[in-house]
């Protein structure tokens, strides 16, 4: 395809690393966070890790949507389908994250919810005009990437007047989860998560641009350079954070330049203030409850607000015990130091969400990591 | 496979632009200079790896 294999050359790739290896100042140390999910998946699956020095470690951050997604808010969607009887309809990877009493979407579905996966926010809309005598809910979540389609969906259902349709908006936002681990005890005061440089996102920054990074750049003097989802792009990302490094310097750059400008994607960034407005806090996987982090529905368009249509209160719910996401998702632990790793948590069967969406660190390092065959002979 | 895709959110795109999809909304264009700029990054790379080995003792 156009735009993508000429960014996957094997051999342009092992030139970049090569690179690197003679650019990284002996006896120094490189930490990077990858923020996105995206990242995160095609760091383990094209074997990057591999392919860069020693002295060089990619750190997992918490940008995979399904991954930094509270038990209580998959609770509150099952309870939609179950105690409310509406059809729930939500993007696939959604379907098994674990939530309260062994339940997930997937099991709520077995016992007799109408629970539908679907590929786009316009999907669920559709839903909505074919089953007009029914209560329909789009269970939406991710961040600044699929906010913008939930809110073409609102401002559809709006203007057509549908009255069945509603969305339990649990949209997140980049920035503050950026804000949040550079200002945690781990990055700030212990220095147990070393953090030199952040491989900017590729998809979000397409929709908010390279300008809101400047702030984390000057003020926290990090680096970061946005980078696209292939794996050319992902090096080449990592020799320019290395240069940064080594120079003394924290700015923003953009390798990703073919699809990101400062600016952003302004008409989209319109509609998303227009149905939206910032949470005061909401709770995120791992990282607890974050000040102004999430997006909820305006006023204006309250009839189409899934908490306030049916009177929703959000409970919080504390994870497995032994599951390490939380610490993962900061970037504190990696997913080998879990003991459920590989062993109780699967991708077939995950107890925390990294172990859910192919974004997530956990079920990334257990794909592509050879961990496959590792269980299959512990087991 | 074909997968209907929306361009509620890039309205200017034109017949032969390429986009990037994200959940079947087009989120964003893609600049063929730009892309095509990248690109010669690397070849350049790659030109100047080769004449470091021509030149090496």
């Amino acid at each position: 395809m156009k735009y993508v294999d000429e960014y996957r050359d094997g051999e342009v790739a092992r030139r970049i690393a090569a690179r690197i290896a003679t650019e990284l100042q002996p006896g120094r140390r490189y930490h990077f966070m990858e923020f996105c999910g995206g990242h995160t998946h095609a760091i383990a699956r094209y074997g990057i890790g591999e392919l860069l020095p020693p002295q060089l470690r990619m750190i997992h951050g918490p940008g995979c949507p399904v991954c930094v997604l509270p038990i209580g808010r998959i609770d509150q969607a099952i309870g939609l389908a179950l105690q409310h009887r509406a059809i729930v309809c939500t993007y696939g990877d959604t379907m098994r994250v674990p939530a309260s009493e062994s339940l997930s979407l997937m099991r709520a579905k077995a016992r007799g919810g109408d629970i539908r996966m679907v590929y786009s926010a316009a999907d669920a809309l559709k839903v909505a005009r074919e089953n007009p005598g029914r209560e329909v809910v789009f269970f939406a979540i991710g961040f600044e990437t699929t906010t913008p389609p939930t809110a073409v969906v609102i401002r559809q259902a709006q203007a057509e007047g549908l009255r069945n349709f509603s969305v339990l908006c649990c949209h997140v936002l980049t920035p503050s989860a950026i804000t949040h681990i550079l200002e945690s005890a781990e990055v700030r005061q212990y220095g147990t998560v070393p953090i030199d440089g952040f491989v900017g996102p590729a998809h979000v920054s397409i929709v908010i641009g390279s300008g809101p990074y400047e702030h984390f750049a000057e003020e926290y003097r990090k680096p970061v350079v946005i980078a696209g989802f292939e794996p050319l792009d992902v090096m080449q990302a990592v020799l320019m954070l290395v240069r940064q490094v080594n120079e003394g310097r924290a700015e923003v750059e953009n390798e990703f330049a073919r699809a990101v400008t400062r600016e952003g994607n302004l008409a989209a960034q319109r509609l998303v203030a227009e149905v939206f407005e910032l949470r005061e806090r909401f709770e995120w996987r791992g990282l607890g409850e974050v000040p102004y982090s999430a997006l909820k529905i305006r006023p204006a368009f309250a009839e189409f607000d899934a908490e306030r249509r049916f009177g929703l209160v959000y409970q919080g719910v504390p994870d497995h015990k032994q599951c390490e996401c939380g610490a993962i998702l900061r970037g504190v632990k990696r997913p080998t130091d879990c003991k459920l790793f590989g062993t109780v948590c699967t991708p077939e069967n995950p107890m925390g969400s990294c172990m859910v969406s192919s974004e997530g660190a956990c079920a990334a390092h257990y794909t592509y990591g050879r961990f496959k065959d590792a269980a299959v002979v512990a087991g | 496979m074909r997968k209907p895709v929306s361009l509620a959110l890039v309205e200017d795109a034109q017949v032969g632009d390429f986009v990037i999809v994200h959940v079947g909304f087009a989120i964003g264009r893609v600049d063929a200079d730009e892309a095509e700029r990248t690109l010669a990054l690397f070849a350049e790379m790659a030109a100047q790896d080769a004449a470091a080995a021509a030149t090496a003792p």
